[in-house]
């Protein structure tokens, strides 16, 4: 009789404790059971909707994003079979069944074409413009792609925290880990003609924008196969060819930067924007209102992005500004509030930024979102925040972990393959690492070289000017 | 002051025509400095340029325009070739030239826009270029400095003007960090080629913090070329190859300049940014000075001159690097060294040059390097307070018979 009970009946709480109960009967009745007898299939199959759906409420994600919408999309007998296949080994021979037919039809990483809509986490909430939807189209191969860039950025960011404790890596070292949906987010809304200027948590950009594993571990390193030659470290990466203008040390100075990019961007007609990027600390300088209020002036295509991670070093952000709505303090200049930890609403948020800044002008993104780190290697992370935040917004809203669930939502890959993603992630890093570390260390001449260009008479020397030390390019 | 004037605006009026070779260099044009005094006769080899120490450089620069001593004086000649201006006009000729040769150069700072610029360098320029080349920012010297950087990163030619030197303080962060230092960080990727420039020095009576000498601050910056314009001429000629160079290049005018008369070539012309000049050639004892003391310098000389002195004269004109090899040669001659600055005693240019000469030239030297700047104070207002802040033409001509002893 069970099995002619409509499923939506049991979803009621009532009904749903009583086949709670009804179905653990069948189940322990089904463990106990004789599997010698010829019927036991037929208990079985009625049991096993209430086992499935057991199981199903028992292990349904509580977080918001996977909302019954896109949970909905696939037939629930393969989720229920993704799920199922989780749990005990009684459904074995089912799951090896259907694992294959589920081989056949899982779109993989190459599909292009299937659109799948996905909804952010939270809405867009707009000051002085109208939030762009919540629903943004994607496909399983850009999923497919976050995971693994994401993957990546990870990898190399936790490599460079252990390269930077076995002194490797001296000085500064800003990590981006738990703030990698930003960077994804916004490449896959953009072109490699717009420019990104960042401050100097800057290598998970820089990979965004092409820059390879063996460039960043050997500037890193200051060895001469880096971005910069080895003359820059972790605060100045710059990559010329993709329009990302690095990499800066003090707090704030590339806002006007950013605005000039926008300058010169207008000046030459072109259809780029700039993405201006600093922090919630950063959003306190006086530079940035300036250079606001001039590229609102002059309708300068720029967009500022405020990457709020809440802490300014280690100050919070309630103990810094006055007026922490980030997005808001542009006044006359619309701004727009994201959840900078769910990758499809930072890329909404960007595509539609573009849009308006070639239109109208400059608008300021703020992205929520988090850093696992410390603010530098030398702080520990943990004096201003307590371990139960960072963990909390680990377990909840970490980045790729949203990606990893959309990804088995979607059916488009198996933990197996996500696992071994992320393991060619781990591998390729090392291998960069041990490339980097074979890469020399800067030729002394090399003090003396990219200091001027030539030009009119222009050398490079020591102080004592007795000897030319360097040519100039 | 006025007198100083005057005497160099008639010296300039009596210059002679130059022996322009022009056959040989469209461009360049030698101008020899001798021309400021009637006394002297235009000298210059045929057209020969200047052998290329260095190595490599550009065909078309004017490189040291070294002046023979003569003994007779010459009359003015009749025809006056070139055409006379005053030095902003100057300027301004050489910032519209290279606005015309390329579409990449705009000005950017307050005012130089619709008003036509504080000191009138950017006149007629809003007009005939637009708005967005000759831009009119808002009074936010980090920030719109920092813009200009930011231009110049993505391959625009900025020039920033500040309104007056002392008000780039506010955007030394900029200056320092992202103009100087860029092109290193980056490893090379970027190239700054902004021009950063306005007038400073001590004024009439402008008060303290109008009266400021940012050399002082800027030449340890890495990256940066600084060099000081002084006359018509050299501002013309030294603001187009601060425009055309690829390196970001600090042009230090002076206020009290910008009225100075002067007849200038009439043909294209773009100086050396490292080259010194030599002002007077002479025999007894080297004085190094720039900008404004120049003046001051040359009115010393002539009753150094009447005293039977012999001063050589040399306008430094690029105060990051030195031209140690013009300083150099004449060090070699003279065996003294007498400089003249206007920045403060403490870290100015001064300290920095007789550093460096001593270094180099220790052996060749007489007797100790004399270096005459200004009083470690604030500018007062008070004119005769003023006046002993900065170097005047008696001090300098004790400072001579004292170093000649």
């Amino acid at each position: 009789m069970w099995k002619h009970l409509p499923l939506w009946k049991l979803l009621s709480t009532v009904e749903l404790s009583t086949s709670i109960t009804k179905s653990k009967a069948i189940f322990s009745s089904a463990l106990n059971f004789d599997y010698s007898k010829p019927h036991y299939i037929k208990f079985f199959s009625s049991g096993l909707y209430f086992i499935i759906l057991f199981l199903f409420l028992f292990f349904s994600d509580p977080s918001p994003n996977l909302t019954f919408q896109s949970l909905q999309q696939p037939k629930t007998t393969t989720d229920a079979m993704a799920l199922a296949r989780r749990s005990s080994g009684l459904l074995k021979p089912l799951s090896t069944a259907s694992s294959s037919s589920l081989l056949q039809r899982r779109p993989f990483s190459t599909d292009d074409t299937t659109t799948i809509t996905v909804e952010t986490s939270v809405p867009f909430t707009g000051h002085n413009c109208d939030p762009p939807s919540r629903s943004v189209d994607t496909t399983p191969k850009e999923l497919m792609t976050f995971f693994t860039d994401m993957a990546f950025m990870r990898r190399m960011e936790i490599a460079a925290d252990s390269l930077y404790k076995s002194k490797l890596i001296r000085g500064f070292c800003h990590l981006y880990d738990g703030q990698e949906a930003v960077s994804i987010g916004m490449e896959a809304a953009i072109t490699k003609k717009d420019c990104i200027i960042t401050a100097y948590r800057d290598h998970c950009i820089f990979l965004g924008r092409g820059g390879t594993l063996l460039e960043s571990f050997a500037e890193l390193m200051g060895r001469q196969a880096g971005c910069s030659r080895g003359k820059g470290g972790s605060m100045h990466f710059y990559k010329k060819d993709a329009c990302f203008f690095g990499g800066h040390g003090i707090v704030g100075a590339q806002v006007p930067l950013g605005c000039g990019l926008a300058f010169a961007q207008k000046y030459r007609k072109e259809d780029h924007v700039t993405f201006t990027m600093y922090g919630d600390g950063a959003a306190n300088q006086g530079q940035l209102f300036e250079a606001l209020n001039m590229a609102a002036l002059w309708d300068l295509p720029a967009i500022l992005v405020c990457e709020n991670n809440h802490y300014g070093m280690g100050t919070a952000e309630w103990r810094a500004a006055k007026s922490p709505a980030y997005y808001k303090r542009g006044d006359y200049v619309p701004g727009l509030k994201v959840d900078g930890m769910d990758a499809f609403a930072v890329k909404q948020a960007c595509k539609f930024a573009k849009e308006h800044a070639l239109k109208n002008g400059p608008i300021i993104l703020e992205m929520d979102t988090y850093r696992y780190h410390g603010h530098s290697m030398s702080d520990p992370g943990s004096t201003y925040r307590t371990r139960d935040e960072i963990s909390g917004v680990r377990q909840e809203r970490d980045p790729i972990e949203r990606i990893r669930k959309l990804i088995f939502a979607h059916d488009l890959a198996t933990e197996k393959e996500l696992k071994d993603i992320e393991k060619q992630a781990r591998k390729e890093v090392d291998e960069a690492i041990a490339q980097a570390k074979e890469s020399p260390m800067p030729d002394e001449s090399e003090l003396f070289t990219n200091v001027y260009r030539k030009g009119y008479g222009v050398e490079s020397f020591g102080t004592d000017r007795k000897e030319l030390r360097a040519t100039l390019p | 002051m006025a007198s100083i004037f005057q005497g160099v605006g008639a010296a300039t009026s009596l210059s002679s025509s130059t022996s322009i070779d022009t056959k040989k260099f469209h461009f360049c044009s030698r101008r020899s400095r001798s021309e400021r005094k009637a006394s002297f006769v235009v000298v210059r080899s045929g057209g020969a340029k200047v052998e290329n120490r260095i190595g490599g450089r550009a065909e078309q620069l004017v490189t040291n325009a070294v002046a023979a001593k003569a003994d007779t004086p010459t009359a003015a000649t009749v025809s006056k070739p070139g055409h006379e201006l005053l030095l902003f006009e100057a300027l301004r000729e050489g910032l519209e030239e290279e606005m015309e040769r390329d579409a990449r150069v705009c000005v950017m700072g307050e005012d130089v826009g619709h008003y036509g610029g504080s000191y009138k360098v950017t006149r007629g320029l809003a007009e005939k270029y637009g708005d967005l080349r000759v831009l009119d920012t808002p009074i936010a010297e980090n920030s719109f400095t920092g813009m200009g950087i930011g231009a110049a990163m993505m391959g625009l030619r900025p020039i920033i003007e500040g309104m007056n030197m002392g008000f780039l303080l506010l955007a030394f962060n900029q200056i320092s960090n992202n103009c100087g230092m860029l092109h290193y960080t980056s490893g090379g990727q970027f190239k700054i080629p902004v021009v950063i420039r306005g007038p400073g020095g001590v004024g009439r009576q402008l008060g303290a913090e109008h009266s400021q000498r940012l050399e002082s601050y800027f030449q340890s910056i890495p990256g940066i070329q600084m060099v000081a314009c002084s006359t018509p001429y050299n501002a013309k000629g030294l603001m187009k190859a601060a425009i055309r160079s690829d390196n970001p290049v600090i042009l230090f005018e002076h206020v009290l300049l910008y009225n100075l008369k002067e007849r200038i070539p009439d043909e294209e012309y773009v100086l050396n940014l490292e080259e010194a000049e030599m002002v007077r050639p002479g025999e007894h004892v080297t004085i190094l000075t720039y900008s404004r003391m120049r003046y001051h310098v040359m009115q010393a000389a002539k009753t150094l001159v009447n005293k039977g002195y012999d001063p050589e004269v040399i306008d430094i004109r690029s105060l990051k690097p030195f031209d140690l090899y013009t300083i150099g040669n004449s060090i070699k001659k003279t065996h003294r060294v007498l400089i003249v600055e206007e920045c403060m005693r403490t870290g100015g240019i001064g300290a920095s040059l007789t550093a460096a000469i001593t270094e180099n030239f220790h052996d060749y030297l007489d007797a100790p390097i004399v270096c005459l700047s200004s009083q470690d104070v604030p500018t007062p207002y008070a004119g005769t307070l003023e006046e002993w802040t900065v170097v005047q033409p008696p001090q300098i001509v004790a400072a001579v018979e004292q170093l000649c002893r």
